[in-house]
Parts: structure tokens; C-alpha cells; sequence
């Protein structure tokens, strides 16, 4: 007798994104689990976007510095770099928005930005400052003027969700809805974005990211719990893509920073600091994550290898 | 739990004449009511149906199926009737289910429906002694009326067990009992028998103002028990049930849960 695979039956399909004008990217889509390719649909592989910033960045450890410092002055050189080095998608975080950067105004924001927009055709994803006001006051301008652009712009959260939704609902893009590590509150800001009219179907669920060794469990299992809250229990403000924040959590450890002199019995600071984060977001991957903020191109380009031997599987 | 609508009862003043005036939009306008008020399911019960009843359930149906994307509860002691009823029936949405059969052997041809239809069944635990005196008496029929379905070819999971529900006002002591057999007849199968329950029978004859009180509190008891189906009123029982859902686990708590 041969053995058969047992097999769960799902209810939900998580809604696919598409994002991007005259170039597209295409995320979620599946029907099973993370990576149960024998059990449902999986239209679209997870999908990583390079990092850049709109001013130079404060934080990049050597690492980093060591590959954009010649980009980094400028957002539309730094976005062709990560194009030229295979980015399917940028992320643009408005680092120089946050009160204590350079406190930018919205406008100020914005002209830059329209630029950006004629000059880089990648598919975007925009992001805040993580400042629940400030972010409150840019985000929907910035949607404004990327109207048309069709892209993803977060994050909103319980403080700002309101004016965010309604400017990227008013402005077509899709939406990236962040709440602290928590399977209820998740739940609760899906409902909450959804009454304002907000499509649903739009809706990228951060859960909040964390870093290997830094809390990363906690991001794991809350999105292993959504996953299956939406794709098993029928959980519908729970069926959303996932939304892990890699880079930006990684770059701050000590692991992805310390000198080879400070601690010599840790190696390679190029391999240990880019491996903890491939080791981060492929992970991530597993619990269910479809749309990762990366930084370093060698850890890219690791979990893209990752996907793409995981879905040699896909049937 | 599957919440069948019972506002479509020939029983109903509104009802029965928009029945008689072969008036559709009363009809269509209490079924859709009951579908934003979360029903999954509408019963169409149309009694006896002695005169016309065929041509009478094969309207309601698709007058109900015409307003909302649901399956409907066919309630009707005529064969003929329910026939009609399953035939017009439009399956896109699921499955129609049949209301219902019992142990009195001329209802056995809804079994004769249900295997050909492959729709299924709400069985009554109604005996040939008449209505059952406990839980146990119930069990009992429960095991012949599976042994019964069986017979006709009917699986088990299309078969849902009515311990029947009686008034609280005329017999107190049966409110319990029905409890009781909602957690035995689960244990006659694995997996478990599935249960359902005509809920406002235990208030009937009480006083309007109290009916939707002990209504309400019965199903919250019902459901702890693990009843799988309710014919049910859904505005009066909605939060009921979402608050039970979340309680015993079953939807992921929110802080507003009770507005999706």
C-alpha cells in the first residue's frame, strides 16, 4: 500500500497584491500554509524589496555603509544601485520625516518624492517614519502625490490608521497595517481599517518584525497564528499577506555591527552580519511572511535562493 | 454553528397572506433581513402545504433564492411539496436541507428525498410512543433513526439529530433534558453526530416581552453543549453567538468582534 499524504482543507485564500505601474510585482495569492505546496495554490513566490531611505541614513552600520555610502546621498541613485543589483521592488522609508531626523515637512516630501516617481519605475512600497503623528501628517500627502503610481504605503497603526487609510483608499494604493506583536490586536486593526471603508483585499498585516535572537519568536508564531486563523478558521480580517520589516530590525544588533577585533571568536563580520539577516527574513519565509524589507544585496540574494529552491517543490 | 433563519413561517400573519397574494417582496425582504443579520441558511416552512403545495414551495424557494445567495430549509410535512422544493432548488450556495423526517413511517420518504436529493436531514426523536420523556428516550431514537437513514444510504454527517425542544412554560424539566442529548447524541459517532435545535419553541406561550431573554440564555447553553444548527430568529441570537464563539475559542477575540 502506498502511503498518502494527509491533507488539510482550507477555506481561505490569501488575496494577491499587485503593486507597481509600469513595472509590477504580484505577492500572496496562496490557498495552504507556508510552503505546503501539496495542499493548495501558490500563484506568486514571496517577494523581498531592497531598503533605501530618502536621506542619508544615520544608523547603517559598516556593512552597510560599505555598499550604498556612494548612493546614499541620493534616493533615485541609491534606488537604480539596488535596481542594477536585481531588486524586483524598493522600499522607501522616510527616515528624514521623523522629528528628531530632519523633521522634513510634507511638502518638501512630496517634491522629492514626485521626482522619484519619474525617475525609478520600480514597483514601491512607502513607509513612514515609525512616528505615529508625523507619519500621520506625510503619509497622506505622500499618497496624494504617488496617485496612479499603485503602490504599498504603511504603516498605519491604531494611533494614525485613520487619515493613512483614507488617503491611500482615496489614492488607490494598497495598505500596510501595523500592530504590536499581538494575534487580537492584529485582528482588531483589520476590523477597525475596514470600517472605514478600506478594501479588505488591500490590507498587508504587519505584525510587527523583530531580529533573530531579539524577540524573533514572537513575530513567528504571531504569524504562524494569523496565518492560520485566516487560512483555517476562516477568520476573514485575519486573511491578509504578511509584512516582516527584516532589515530594519537586523541592522541593529550587536551581531550585525561588532568588529572582528571586539569579538574575534565571531567571525567574518561580512558573513555573521548579512547571514543574521538571510537567516532572519528565510525564517520568516516559513511562518508565512510574502513580503520582506531587506537591506544587504548578499542576504538578498541568499533568500532568494532560498525561495526558489523551496518552490522547485511547488507542483 | 449554522444558523438557519425561521422568520419564513406560514405561521406568521405577514407571512401567510403574502403567501396567499403570491406577493414576493414581504418574502424576499424578511429573508434578506435574516441574511445581514447573519443567517446562513433560510427555512422556508410553508406547514401541511395540503392544496398547491407544490407550485407554492417551488416559489418560495426561488423568491427567497431571487434576494439572497443562500441555501434554503425546506419545512414541510408534503412530499410532493418538498420535491418541488429540492428540485427548483439552486445548489450554488449549498446544499437545501430537509425539515424533516422522524420515525413515523410516513415520513420515512423525506429519507427516500435526501439520498436521492443528496441533501440532508433533520431527523425528529420523535418515537412511536409520542414525544420523548428524557434524554435518554431520545438516544434511543436517535440510534434508530441512524439505523434507518443508513438504510436508505444516507451518510451520517448528512443527518442532523432534533431532540426537539419543547415549551419551558408547559414543561419545564424537558429544557434540560434537551441539553443533555445535544452532548449524548455527539458521543453516537465519531466524528460526532450533528445536532439542531427549532430554538423559540421553549418560549412559546411566555409573555413577548421575556421570549428573547430565555431564548437568548438557552442558546448560550445550547452551543456550550456543541449544538451544530439552530433555527433561530439571527437578530434576536447574533450576539449570542459571536459571544459564545469567542468564549469557547472558536473566533479570535477583537475588541470588535460583535461588528464583524
Amino acid at each position: 500500500m502506498s502511503f498518502i499524504i494527509p491533507k488539510e482543507i482550507y477555506t481561505g485564500r490569501i488575496p494577491e497584491i499587485v503593486f507597481g505601474k509600469d513595472k509590477i510585482a504580484r505577492l500572496g495569492g496562496e490557498t495552504a500554509l507556508p510552503m505546503h505546496f501539496f495542499e493548495g495554490d501558490f500563484p506568486n513566490k514571496p517577494l523581498i524589496a531592497f531598503e533605501i531611505q530618502d536621506t542619508k541614513p544615520e544608523d547603517y552600520p559598516q556593512e552597510l555603509a560599505k555598499i550604498y555610502s556612494s548612493v546614499w546621498d541620493d534616493p533615485i541613485r541609491w534606488a537604480r544601485f539596488c535596481e542594477a543589483l536585481g531588486a524586483k521592488a524598493i522600499t522607501v522609508r522616510l527616515m528624514s520625516i521623523h522629528p528628531d531626523s530632519k523633521d522634513s515637512k510634507p511638502e518638501e516630501v512630496a517634491d522629492r518624492l514626485r521626482k522619484f516617481l519619474t525617475e525609478v519605475d520600480l514597483p514601491l512600497i512607502i513607509l513612514g517614519s515609525n512616528h505615529i503623528e508625523k507619519d500621520a501628517e506625510v503619509l497622506p500627502v505622500v499618497a496624494d502625490v504617488s496617485r496612479g503610481y499603485n503602490c504599498i504605503v504603511g504603516k498605519a497603526q491604531e494611533g494614525n490608521y485613520k487619515t493613512i487609510a483614507a488617503s491611500a483608499m482615496a489614492a488607490g494604493h494598497s495598505l500596510i497595517a501595523m500592530s504590536e506583536l499581538d494575534v487580537n490586536l492584529a485582528k482588531q486593526l483589520n476590523i477597525l481599517i475596514t470600517q472605514i471603508g478600506f478594501p479588505k483585499e488591500k490590507i498587508i498585516i504587519d505584525p510587527m518584525c523583530s531580529a533573530l535572537g531579539y524577540g524573533f519568536e514572537y513575530t513567528y508564531s504571531v504569524m504562524e497564528r494569523i496565518r492560520i486563523a485566516g487560512l483555517v478558521q476562516q477568520d476573514s480580517m485575519l486573511c491578509s499577506p504578511l509584512f516582516a520589516d527584516v532589515g530594519f530590525y537586523v541592522w541593529k544588533t550587536k551581531e550585525a555591527q561588532a568588529s572582528e577585533e571586539d569579538v574575534p571568536q565571531w567571525g567574518s563580520l561580512y558573513e555573521r552580519s548579512f547571514m543574521w539577516e538571510a537567516i532572519t527574513a528565510c525564517s520568516f519565509l516559513l511562518s508565512g511572511a510574502e513580503l520582506i524589507v531587506m537591506r544587504h544585496p548578499d542576504a538578498i540574494r541568499v533568500t532568494e535562493r532560498f525561495i526558489d529552491d523551496l518552490f522547485s517543490l511547488r507542483q | 454553528m449554522l444558523v438557519i433563519g425561521e422568520r419564513l413561517s406560514i405561521i406568521s400573519k405577514r407571512v401567510r397572506e403574502a403567501i396567499q397574494m403570491r406577493d414576493k417582496l414581504p418574502i424576499q425582504q424578511i429573508a434578506f433581513e435574516q441574511w445581514q443579520a447573519g443567517a446562513h441558511m433560510i427555512e422556508a416552512n410553508i406547514g401541511p402545504a395540503e392544496e398547491d403545495g407544490e407550485r407554492l414551495m417551488e416559489w418560495m424557494v426561488t423568491t427567497i433564492q431571487e434576494a439572497v445567495p443562500l441555501p434554503v430549509s425546506l419545512d414541510t410535512t408534503n412530499p410532493k411539496a418538498m420535491e418541488a422544493g429540492l428540485r427548483v432548488h439552486n445548489n450554488q450556495w449549498g446544499k437545501p436541507l430537509i425539515n424533516s423526517t422522524s420515525l413515523d413511517p410516513d415520513r420515512f420518504i423525506m429519507f427516500e428525498l435526501a439520498a436521492k436529493y443528496n441533501a440532508p436531514v433533520i431527523a425528529l426523536t420523535v418515537g412511536k410512543r409520542g414525544l420523548p420523556a428524557n434524554a435518554e428516550e431520545r438516544v434511543e431514537i436517535a440510534v434508530q433513526l441512524i439505523e434507518k437513514a443508513s438504510e436508505f444510504g444516507i451518510s451520517l454527517e448528512d443527518i442532523y439529530l432534533d431532540p426537539l425542544v419543547m415549551q419551558i412554560s408547559t414543561s419545564q424539566s424537558q429544557a434540560k433534558e434537551v441539553l443533555r442529548a445535544i452532548r449524548l447524541f455527539q458521543e453516537l459517532n465519531d466524528p460526532p453526530m450533528k445536532t439542531v435545535v427549532g430554538l423559540s419553541n421553549l418560549s412559546n406561550g411566555c409573555p413577548k416581552h421575556i421570549r428573547p431573554i430565555i431564548n437568548r440564555y438557552y442558546l448560550a447553553l445550547l452551543m456550550y453543549e456543541g449544538v451544530s444548527a439552530a433555527i433561530v430568529n439571527p437578530a434576536e441570537v447574533i450576539e449570542v453567538i459571536k459571544t459564545i464563539n469567542v468564549i469557547t475559542g472558536k473566533t479570535l477575540y477583537a475588541h470588535s468582534y460583535l461588528e464583524i
